[in-house]
């Protein structure tokens, strides 16, 4: 096999405009080097800002944005592609080289049939003729499993499902039969039974065709699924590259001994004999169309633990969180708070109702105002249910500073000065400031990086173990659940498929979905991928 | 489970999911003619709230209590408001806006002529307008932040900072005082040909064009540029396609509904502009006869001239809501 792509010494930098300071050149990659062979796959991993996707692109001779290529070379067959002109570079784009785009419902042109996108690079290279690649198209959505592949050219991108969309990208980018592949993320915006499928199609496809990939993602369970080899990446530069295995079973870096041991948390699962703090009964709601979002949802929080709530997007997970929060009015079913009833609507409830009751959200950073300092953002809830003003203030604000382990020096930050975590941080600093009883975690880690997550996981840990504070904590990642939570409710459809203490929901026998649903996550493990869709290939063998 | 409603499909979003396109265009048909209900009441209140009186006016100093009485009656301003506003509504549906007080005249014939005049104004306007201002729109897309960008910015700024009466002026000042290039004032009679006609417009025209053409290139530089910078115009570089074929194939048919939304709106614009235009440059359309009525408190003329405003901007803006949702591959192929 020879070497197909060959990056050699890669430097990456960007223009950043601060606001008010002059414009700086920041460096996103730092001199990454690697080989491809003709029908590897690559898998390049890490946080967000470690410069993957940049490296991806970089494949195809594109910044993104501000970005430019600074340095080294990128050789694709013997070719420096950087020093390709214009014309040359259009050769190779859509013919040699294809770009799987983490999301396909915005890749996609909304104005143009889906068939036709895919041929078009085809088409325009002058690579088949126009039956031709109808043809070659309907073999590949055939190959990817797309539902009724004859007429699914025919469809425009918003009628088909996100994963159909994701798969008829992959579709596009195998038209031409390219010798690479530049998958970004192809799967990080899907849910985990979707994914799986999607990933088998691309891991199916990868083989059928022999193309070479380089496959980004942050998640190593599902890199390890499709690569051959992985390479770690942190803040632009290279960590750790080797064999699957090697990387998995023994990686030599600190980073990504880390990697690999995430999840590291265990929470063993306080009996239920508190009694409830929360307790919904027969909860249904709609929004404003009359269609029915929860259908008759009754559970309750024990006191003093962690309800976590799984599920899909569109499972009604968060409506249910916004109808006890009283934002969303439940249509029929009533709420206990404490063993009192509580008012269905936030407006009919009292301000102590209200303390007693806090949010955290998944955007820490469209939660908070970007023009006020850590010191009123965490104030604001002190003067409003304590009436506390000026240095028995400015003395809790600290405290709670300290509590979230961020230090007084924090106080006047503003939000945009802030990283990821630590903006959740004063998220839920803010949240401790009303003194609650019980913090709906809406979903507070799914946009953080695993090791920034794992932090405010232990975080919110320790700070129930210290002040007693019950948890719903919503969650599509069932690693999570196994983590933190107590008891467990499954929802599907706007249903409580499952509820109950973690130890029974988590065990045989399940339910359909919930099988479903614990299966389609991926694990760290070779061959995993392979194993699942074994046993599913038995399981309708058997019916 | 206690009187939750099953889901029961209400007629309207039945509709709208079965039918989405054809839902839509009869909702903003609806919205409009209601629109247009509102506001021939508030023309019609508006008029009413004005203070003095025409019989007051009309008669000044002999203005004797009887005399007043009688002239109130001949008008029928005697009658009660809300049987005068339906009385009117009704002839005004059937084209019929009653005669002036000042002159006797039917209202109907008059602006007949004069819509005409002024449709004509507005028609030439846009012609120019249109296809100039997304030209340069797209000139300013083409060199963005550069040199034509940034001078296409300014002057359109500054065009938009003045008001037309004053830009009207300025050009009379300019071509008519000092340089005698142009004609003024800008009279039209029915017996000028259209070569005629357009050598008298000039003027108006051209400060009706740099009025509207600033605000529609900048909208259509705006609209532009939101979808270049989407992630299927990245799509289409990433497949090798080139410039031409990006903007033309991609960027053109998501780039469409915007533009004709700002296009429609700015003739809407154009059709309100032409009042103080045509006063200023002596024009017999619309607005001039409308300004005219109004000095002399002739109120079935002002009433008339200000519902056939309102159902011109209605009607623009209207077309353009229902061709956006035409544009819109979402609406035009339902799931």
């Amino acid at each position: 096999m020879g070497k197909l792509l060959s990056v050699r010494d890669l430097k990456i930098e960007a223009t950043s405009y601060p606001p008010g300071e002059p414009p700086r050149r920041i460096s996103i990659v730092n001199g990454v080097s690697f080989d491809l062979e003709k029908g590897r796959v690559l898998g390049l991993i890490g946080e967000s800002g470690a410069g993957k996707s940049t490296i991806g692109l970089a494949a195809l001779a594109y910044g993104r944005g501000g970005v430019e290529i600074t340095g080294g070379e990128v050789t694709l067959d013997g070719t420096d592609i950087l020093k390709l002109g214009k014309s040359g570079i259009r050769g190779l784009r859509g013919r040699r080289i294809c770009y799987v785009a983490q999301s396909a419902a915005a890749a996609f042109n909304p104005a143009h049939r889906l068939g036709d996108q895919v041929i078009e690079a085809t088409l325009r290279h002058g690579l088949l003729s126009r039956d031709a690649a109808r043809k070659r198209a309907l073999d590949l959505f055939r190959m990817l499993g797309l539902p009724d592949p004859e007429s699914f050219g025919r469809r425009y991108p918003h009628q088909v499902s996100g994963g159909q969309l994701q798969r008829a990208m992959t579709a596009m980018a195998l038209c031409p039969k390219p010798d690479l592949i530049v998958f970004d993320e192809p799967t990080t915006a899907l849910d985990v039974t979707t994914q799986i499928d999607v990933l088998a199609a691309i891991k199916h496809a990868i083989e059928e065709t022999g193309t070479a990939a380089l496959y980004i993602t942050h998640d190593l369970a599902v890199v390890a699924q499709i690569s051959d080899e992985i390479m770690v990446l942190r803040h632009g530069d290279m960590v750790e590259h080797g064999p699957v295995r090697q990387i998995i079973e023994q990686p030599v870096q600190d980073y990504t001994k880390a990697l690999v041991n995430m999840r590291s948390i265990r929470h063993d699962e306080a009996p239920d004999q508190s009694g409830a703090l929360l307790r919904m009964e027969n909860i249904s709601a709609s929004y404003g169309d009359g269609v029915p979002v929860l259908h008759d949802i009754s559970l309750h929080v024990p006191r003093g633990q962690t309800l976590a709530i799984v599920g899909e997007s569109g499972s009604g997970k968060s409506t249910l969180a916004r109808v006890a929060t009283g934002l969303l009015p439940p249509s029929a079913g009533r709420i206990e708070f404490g063993g009192q009833v509580l008012p269905p609507a936030r407006k009919a409830r009292s301000r102590d109702d209200l303390r007693r009751l806090q949010l955290i959200y998944q955007m820490a950073d469209t939660a908070m105002n970007p023009r006020q300092t850590v010191r009123e953002i965490i104030g604001r809830p002190l003067t409003f249910y304590e009436g506390l003003r000026g240095s028995a203030r400015v003395a809790r604000v600290k405290e709670l500073l300290d509590q979230i382990e961020m230090g007084s020096g924090f106080i006047d930050r503003y939000p945009a000065e802030l990283s990821g975590g630590q903006k959740q941080r004063v998220a839920i600093a803010r949240a401790l400031a009303a003194k609650p009883e019980l913090i709906i975690c809406d979903e507070p880690t799914s946009a953080l990086d695993p090791l920034v997550a794992d932090g405010i996981l232990k975080l919110l840990l320790r700070l129930q173990e210290e002040q007693g504070l019950s948890y719903i904590f919503i969650t599509h990642d069932i690693a999570i659940v196994r983590a933190i939570a107590d008891s467990v409710a499954v929802m599907h459809g706007g249903r409580l498929v499952r509820f109950g203490p973690k130890s029974r929901a988590l065990a045989p026998p399940f339910d359909d979905y919930t099988d479903l649903l614990l299966k389609s996550v991926p694990e760290l493990e070779i061959g995993w991928l392979e194993r699942i869709l074994a046993t599913r290939r038995r399981e309708s063998a058997g019916h | 489970m206690t009187g939750f409603p099953a889901t029961l499909p209400r007629p309207r979003l039945w509709l709208r999911r079965r039918f989405p396109l054809l839902a839509r265009i009869a909702e903003r048909l609806l919205l409009s003619i209601l629109l247009l209900l509102t506001v021939s009441v508030l023309i019609f209140a508006g008029v009413e709230a004005l203070p003095g009186d025409f019989a007051t006016t009309y008669l000044g100093q002999s203005a004797t209590p009887q005399a007043v009485a009688n002239i109130r009656a001949e008008f029928g301003l005697d009658q009660p408001v809300t049987s005068r506003y339906f009385e009117w509504l009704g002839n005004a549906l059937q084209g019929d806006f009653g005669s002036s007080w000042a002159s006797g005249n039917s209202v109907s014939e008059q602006i007949g002529n004069r819509l005409g005049n002024s449709l004509f104004l507005a028609a030439v306007s846009a012609l120019i307008a249109v296809p100039l201002a997304v030209g340069l729109g797209v000139v300013a897309v083409r060199f963005r932040d550069r040199l034509p960008d940034r001078l296409i910015n300014i002057l359109s700024l500054a065009a938009i900072s003045l008001p037309e009466f004053f830009v009207g002026y300025l050009l009379i000042m300019f071509f008519v005082v000092k340089t005698s290039a142009a004609a003024f004032p800008a009279t039209v009679y029915d017996s000028m040909s259209l070569i005629e006609r357009l050598q008298v417009i000039a003027l108006p025209v051209a400060t009706l064009v740099l009025v509207v053409l600033a605000h529609m290139i900048r909208m259509t530089r705006a609209a532009i540029l939101g979808v270049m910078s989407s992630a299927y115009m990245e799509t289409a570089e990433l497949k090798g396609l080139g410039a031409l074929r990006s903007i033309t194939h991609h960027a053109a048919p998501n780039a469409l509904a915007p533009i004709i939304n700002v296009v429609a709106l700015n003739l809407a614009y154009l059709i309100v502009g032409v009042v103080v235009v045509e006063v200023v440059f002596v024009y017999p359309g619309m607005g001039q006869y409308m300004v005219d009525a109004v000095t002399v408190r002739d109120l079935p003329v002002v009433q008339a001239c200000g519902l056939i405003f309102a159902a011109i901007y209605i009607l623009l803006n209207m077309t353009a809501d229902i061709l956006a949702i035409i544009a819109n591959p979402r609406l035009r192929h339902p799931r």
